[in-house]
């Protein structure tokens, strides 16, 4: 299938200006997803999202259905949906919050049906102030239409949807912080076991926790089948999937592709996708799902976008956010600012993720202002396993959350890639980009 | 300086649609935000006393979080981001010379009060760098010399209309209470304290003291 012809399941609205308004959605088969759910029993329901295979498009790419099925089973259960997204260089959340509000709201009226769960809370990143006025905007226009609240459209279930404002910090992201931050806390990530909030979450009820593109492909499942969503893409990563492209690329932006089907390289390169790196310079490295994702090189480029393939060659598609770095771009300085930004969000709950990002940060800025020693490139790769014992990948951790080992990640891929370039800046004691 | 007699209506409308009051903290904080552009530490003692906790547990949510001020704040906050995608694009470039015009640092406030700079880590948009939010409102790609008419535009109040004073957050206000059943909060909240009960008691030494 080219790349073209591919169905846009989560952005099918986004050629129009109005896809927001409750008007857009209805003439474009807006909430005939619901209504075909409200005449299936909630386990069918569940049921073609386990045909689908959804894995949750947040990060971690757990399996939707999975998760549905390990919620506690209590006569008090919720369901909130993480849109929090903070990742650096992850974007599709963003425009699925802006764009289609209504549709982000069908398909966590069909989670909550499915669930049987009578309250959702939709935690949205504080910074999308015109996200939060769309969703806010979309659930009052919502409940007008008889799609929220007390027997929705006539089918005997009631349920009600608040939406609540973060304000401003990465770690909420992480479920269990979310769930804090949602009880009014600091978001501090709580201490596992219980690994999953499925088991104690919201005020120490059994939640599902779940994305916000996760729940945008609701509709679109429960209108044309599990079996269809299951029919693209290969292998466990079903579906299309928002790929966010940025950095030294001619177009950037988000982009709906099918899984597996699609490399690295259609997406940098293929001229209606990234066309290619700007200017005249080369692809240098790029980051293939977040920063948190190891780096990888030129060579690695015709892999598919899957999660398997992905993590067998030693990263992650995480957040779907790929970051195209070019020969004129100083690594170093890349490193650096990525760990900055872990030091500046890491919560400070253990210390080797609070003291280390904090060393590793300062040793990588010395060595980017020309102050740094042929000593501290062992330094770095020593303060790194300290976090992530063993610098592997999957990594291990020392921390209560993924936060920490995610610090080492662009760490060790610069120094693994470009260990020269470190060894040139300590040498000339400047940056050779600068 | 208090609530509003309206804000102190809207604050107990948002306290309704949680399980819990103190769900609503960081919700009355952006309230309290969107009446005096940042938490004074008496509106922080009032937000404590609407939901249910000390005035240090309001204080220890706030300092938490990047968007809650427990100092004053500009009319308009600048957040320039500088992570990954907008470092490769100028953004520390931008930052530097927003530090230069505006004549302050990051985190500082120009004299006449209208204008925080802040160096913001990735504010998702990352299809149009560098990256500049108006008080987290998008204000596109900035350049040097587009940076300088946004200020300019700013002080002259011509992004009024579209960019609200600094702590208005959300313009569209939930227009309905809880719909599914009005006993359902009650009964929530017995089946919450009755679950933790349990787990208080099976937690519980057998058979009194261990000692």
């Amino acid at each position: 299938m080219a790349i073209t012809e591919v169905p846009h399941i989560v952005t099918a609205r986004r050629g129009y200006e109005d896809s927001h308004t409750l008007e857009r959605y209805l003439a474009t088969g807006g909430y005939e997803g619901l209504r075909k759910a409200l005449t299936m029993t909630p386990e069918a329901v569940a049921s073609e999202v386990d045909t689908a295979s959804l894995l949750g498009r947040g990060g971690a790419g757990f399996p939707a259905g999975r998760k549905w099925s390990m919620l506690r089973k209590d006569p008090l259960t919720y369901l909130v949906i993480n849109g929090d997204e903070s990742e650096p260089a992850t974007f599709k959340d963003h425009l699925l919050i802006e764009s289609d509000p209504h549709q982000l709201i069908e398909g966590v009226l069909i989670a909550a049906y499915a669930l049987q769960v009578t309250r959702a809370f939709i935690y949205v990143r504080g910074e999308f102030a015109l996200g939060l006025e769309r969703v806010q905007q979309a659930l009052n226009d919502a409940y007008d239409h008889g799609a929220v609240g007390a027997d929705i459209f006539a089918s005997g279930f009631s349920i009600d949807v608040v939406v609540h404002p973060g304000a401003g910090a990465y770690i909420c992201g992480e479920e269990t912080a979310l769930l804090e931050s949602l009880e009014g806390k600091r978001g501090f990530p709580r201490i596992k076991p219980p690994f999953f909030p499925a088991a104690i979450g919201l005020y120490g009820q059994p939640t599902v926790v779940n994305n916000v593109e996760t729940m945008s492909n609701l509709p679109w499942i429960i209108l044309n089948g599990g079996a269809a969503f299951a029919a693209l893409g290969a292998g466990r990563s079903t579906g299309t999937r928002l790929f966010a492209l940025s950095g030294r690329v001619r177009n950037p932006g988000a982009y709906e592709l099918e899984m597996v089907k699609t490399t690295f390289r259609d997406l940098i390169y293929a001229p209606v996708l990234g066309g290619g790196i700007r200017g005249s310079n080369q692809l240098k490295a790029f980051i293939p799902g977040g920063v948190s994702a190891p780096w990888f090189g030129p060579d690695q480029v015709d892999l598919p976008l899957g999660q398997d393939e992905v993590g067998d060659a030693g990263s992650m598609l995480g957040s779907g956010s790929i970051v195209v770095m070019d020969s004129a771009d100083c690594v170093v300085r890349a490193a650096w600012r990525i760990t900055k930004f872990f030091a500046r969000e890491s919560c400070g709950q253990c210390t080797p993720c609070r003291e280390g990002s904090g060393w590793l940060e300062r040793v990588l800025y010395r060595i980017e202002h020309g102050t740094g020693r042929e000593e501290d490139l062992d330094l770095l790769l020593d303060v790194s396993d300290n976090i992530s014992p063993g610098l592997q990948w999957p990594p291990q951790q020392t921390t209560i959350c993924v936060l920490g080992p995610s610090i080492p990640s662009s760490i060790h891929s610069a120094i693994e890639m470009f260990r020269d370039e470190f060894l040139l800046h300590i040498k000339e004691g400047a940056c050779p980009h600068a | 300086m208090s609530l509003t007699q309206e804000n102190l209506a809207r604050a107990k409308e948002l306290i309704a649609l949680y399980p819990e009051p103190r769900s609503a903290l960081i919700p009355l904080c952006h309230l309290v935000q969107e009446q005096d552009g940042w938490l004074r530490p008496d509106a922080m003692e009032e937000v404590a006393a609407l939901v249910g906790v000390t005035p240090a547990e309001v204080r220890g949510t706030a300092t938490f979080y990047d968007m809650l001020h427990t100092e004053s704040v500009g009319t308009y906050a600048i957040s320039v981001c500088t992570n990954i995608a907008c470092l490769l694009d100028g953004a520390a470039e931008l930052l530097e010379h927003a530090e230069g015009t505006l004549g302050i640092g990051v985190g500082g406030t120009t004299a006449d009060g209208a204008i925080t700079l802040e160096e913001a880590e990735c504010l998702a948009d990352c299809d149009r760098t560098p990256c500049v939010q108006v008080n987290h409102r998008y204000v596109g790609a900035q350049s040097l010399e587009s940076f300088d008419q946004l200020v300019a535009d700013l002080r002259a109040g011509r992004r009024a209309d579209t960019i609200p004073n600094h702590g208005t957050l959300v313009r569209v206000r939930r227009t309905v209470g809880l719909k599914a059943d009005p006993a359902q909060i009650a009964a929530e909240r017995a089946a919450m304290a009755a679950a933790q009960a349990d787990r208080a008691a099976a937690k519980a030494p057998v058979g009194g003291s261990s000692s």
